[in-house]
């Protein structure tokens, strides 16, 4: 009845794909439009977060000249570093955290029949634009704190203070698909995701050295969050690790992301795997 | 080759029992256990079961949500996780409780965006949708956002957008589930049209058995996870004695039931006055004319035997596989 146009199988060119995940964003964008009021409220509200973060930052500078041996702004580059990274990683896939709710409706199924890519749908499906603001603000911390660090220009230090933030965003998108795949063998397990992530992110903002025990090498260095800021942050500022780590620590940032990401990667699949739908 | 093809598909899920008050014990059930099936081209396959029975799991794991534990899949020739986007491409899944569209956007928006989804060239998507405009009327609510819409209106957009992509096999899990009576009739008009014009492919799950019976030839009955009867409703009506009925009103009562060949006597009501056959070895017209010759008849009426009676019986004798192979369809 209805006429069928291609012989069967026949692999699309990518290109058609990237049209599909174009036309979801733009399909997300009109229907957040659909509530303009709420969407501009957000937006505002949004920038709210990292603005606390830098004010934390000032206020501990308030009543103390340094912070585990490090100056108000070599700090200040640190949480920009963070901040930056974090907002730009929640805005294109923080939006993964939804996952519970998705299993748990059932919607997920609905993702598993297009012929897409599952992640790329989820997170292009509610593309949270109204964190739009606070990518943008997490970029100025970052502008502004690089620029008042007096930074000894060379150009591998150009080339860290460009990659080490796009690394920062792969490690925490990383962060938080691999925590939300929990939820594919544990439905209620948001809370578990959320102190992970937001755990992880708080910890960067600070230097490494402010910590301590196994809660620092568990984080720093097993979950590897050190090289989300500080680390990099002490190469560009050329200051020696006071916790023994080599100078090239700083530029391990990408290869420590790409381990995350594969890392996730491959939970992801599994996860996927293991999905077990709802009633009928 | 088959369309779909599977073979001891097997899906076991684990539960954790309470076992006390603290301690819980993991248990292993299969919702689908051990399901032969093979499904042709063009064919319209019934798929029923009560609830639980693994109808969904089965449909989930031709479909590629759902990884069988064991058990060979093939669908359009594709094993549905592995290549799930391909196949995608090739069918159309409507599941009556979820939904397809997009929430906030008007139908017609929903129906674009699944052009770009499934890469769908502009004019064989005008020209299907066109087609599905019509025969389930949906110009009234093209430009009402979906939340908006009654169920039946989203039913009619969700059989839309599961065939704008010319899909070969159409996949219906409880497709008129909760819809009033004209909403249903419209949707199995246009499943009865899909399935006598094309060469599309369906698989219907349903409670409702009155679409098993307008629309499908075949009849696959699943419980407790496996397959308890697979062949045509006729064929199901066979294996269980169900028959025909041949109701006679008389104008007066006969002094004694009467005996005829083929047709043993069912029941006898309002004293006599009403005289009720099962059709066995004969034909409706000779116990008529047979009856005619005995008394004065003033109503006759033939009762096709009740589906839901047979498959109620079916239900919850789900010990072990019992194919019926002669009743199964070609």
């Amino acid at each position: 009845m209805l006429p069928r146009q291609r012989p069967p199988g026949r692999p699309r060119p990518p290109s058609g794909r990237l049209a599909a995940y174009w036309a979801l964003l733009g399909a997300q964008a009109r229907s957040q439009a659909a509530y303009r009021t709420s969407f501009v409220v957000d937006l505002v509200g949004n920038v709210g977060a990292t603005v606390l973060d830098v004010i934390t930052v000032l206020v501990i500078f308030g009543v103390t000249r340094e912070l585990g041996g490090f100056t108000f702004r070599e700090t200040l580059l640190m949480v920009g570093l963070s901040a930056c990274a974090f907002a730009i990683a929640d805005l294109l896939v923080g939006n993964v955290e939804r996952l519970p709710r998705y299993v748990r409706t059932g919607l997920f199924d609905a993702v598993l029949l297009r012929p897409l890519g599952a992640l790329p749908q989820l997170l292009l499906m509610d593309l949270p634009l109204r964190k739009l603001s606070r990518a943008v603000f997490g970029l100025a911390v970052l502008v502004v704190a690089v620029g008042s660090a007096g930074i000894d220009w060379t150009p591998g230090r150009v080339a860290l203070v460009l990659i080490a933030p796009l690394a920062g965003v792969v490690f925490f998108g990383s962060v938080f698909v691999a925590t939300a795949t929990v939820s594919f063998y544990w439905t209620e397990s948001g809370e578990l995701a959320n102190s992970i992530t937001y755990g992880g992110k708080d910890f960067t903002s600070y230097p490494v050295t402010v910590f301590d025990g196994w809660f620092r090498a568990a984080f720093a260095y097993g979950m590897g969050f050190a090289f989300v800021s500080y680390q990099p942050a002490l190469a560009l500022l050329g200051r020696a690790d006071p916790l023994g780590l080599p100078a090239w620590a700083g530029w391990a940032a990408p290869a420590v992301a790409l381990v995350a990401a594969a890392l996730a990667a491959t939970a992801w699949r599994v996860g996927v795997r293991h999905y077990r739908s709802t009633g009928s | 080759m088959s369309v779909i093809e599977a073979r001891y598909l097997r899906k076991e899920f684990t539960v954790r029992v309470k076992a006390g008050r603290l301690r819980r014990v993991k248990r292993t059930v299969a919702a689908v256990d051990g399901v032969d099936l093979l499904v042709e081209r063009g064919e319209m396959l019934g798929y029923i079961g009560p609830n639980g029975a693994g109808k969904s799991t089965t449909l989930k794991m031709l479909t590629g949500v759902l990884t069988p534990t064991s058990g060979e899949v093939r669908v359009c020739g594709l094993r549905p996780v592995p290549e799930r986007t391909r196949l995608a491409l090739r069918i159309g899944v409507v599941f009556g409780q979820r939904s397809q569209l997009w929430w906030d956007l008007p139908l017609r928006d929903s129906f674009d965006l699944l052009r770009h989804v499934y890469r769908v060239p502009a004019d064989a998507h005008a020209a299907r949708l066109r087609r599905c405009r019509d025969l389930l009327d949906l110009d009234g609510f093209l430009d009402t956002p979906v939340r908006q819409l009654s169920l039946g209106q989203r039913m009619r957009g969700e059989l839309t957008a599961a065939l704008l992509h010319g899909p070969e096999v159409l996949f219906l899990d409880e497709p008129t589930i909760g819809l009033d009576v004209v909403s249903k009739q419209a949707v199995r008009g246009f499943l009865g049209e899909l399935g006598r014009v094309g060469d599309t492919t369906l698989v219907l799950t349903t409670h409702d058995l009155a679409d098993i019976e307008r629309l499908c030839r075949r009849l696959v009955v699943i419980d407790h996870g496996r397959v308890v009867h697979d062949g045509t409703i006729a064929a199901l009506h066979d294996r269980y004695g169900s028959r025909r009925l041949v109701v006679a009103d008389l104008d007066a009562a006969l002094p004694e039931p009467p005996e005829l060949p083929g047709a043993p006597l069912r029941g006898v009501e309002a004293d006599g006055h009403r005289l009720v056959f099962a059709l066995e070895s004969t034909g409706a017209a000779e116990v008529v004319a047979a009856l005619a010759g005995l008394a004065t008849l003033r109503d006759i009426s033939i009762v096709e035997p009740d589906i839901e009676e047979v498959v109620a019986r079916l239900y919850g004798r789900g010990e072990g596989p019992l194919v019926d192979a002669s009743g199964a369809a070609p």
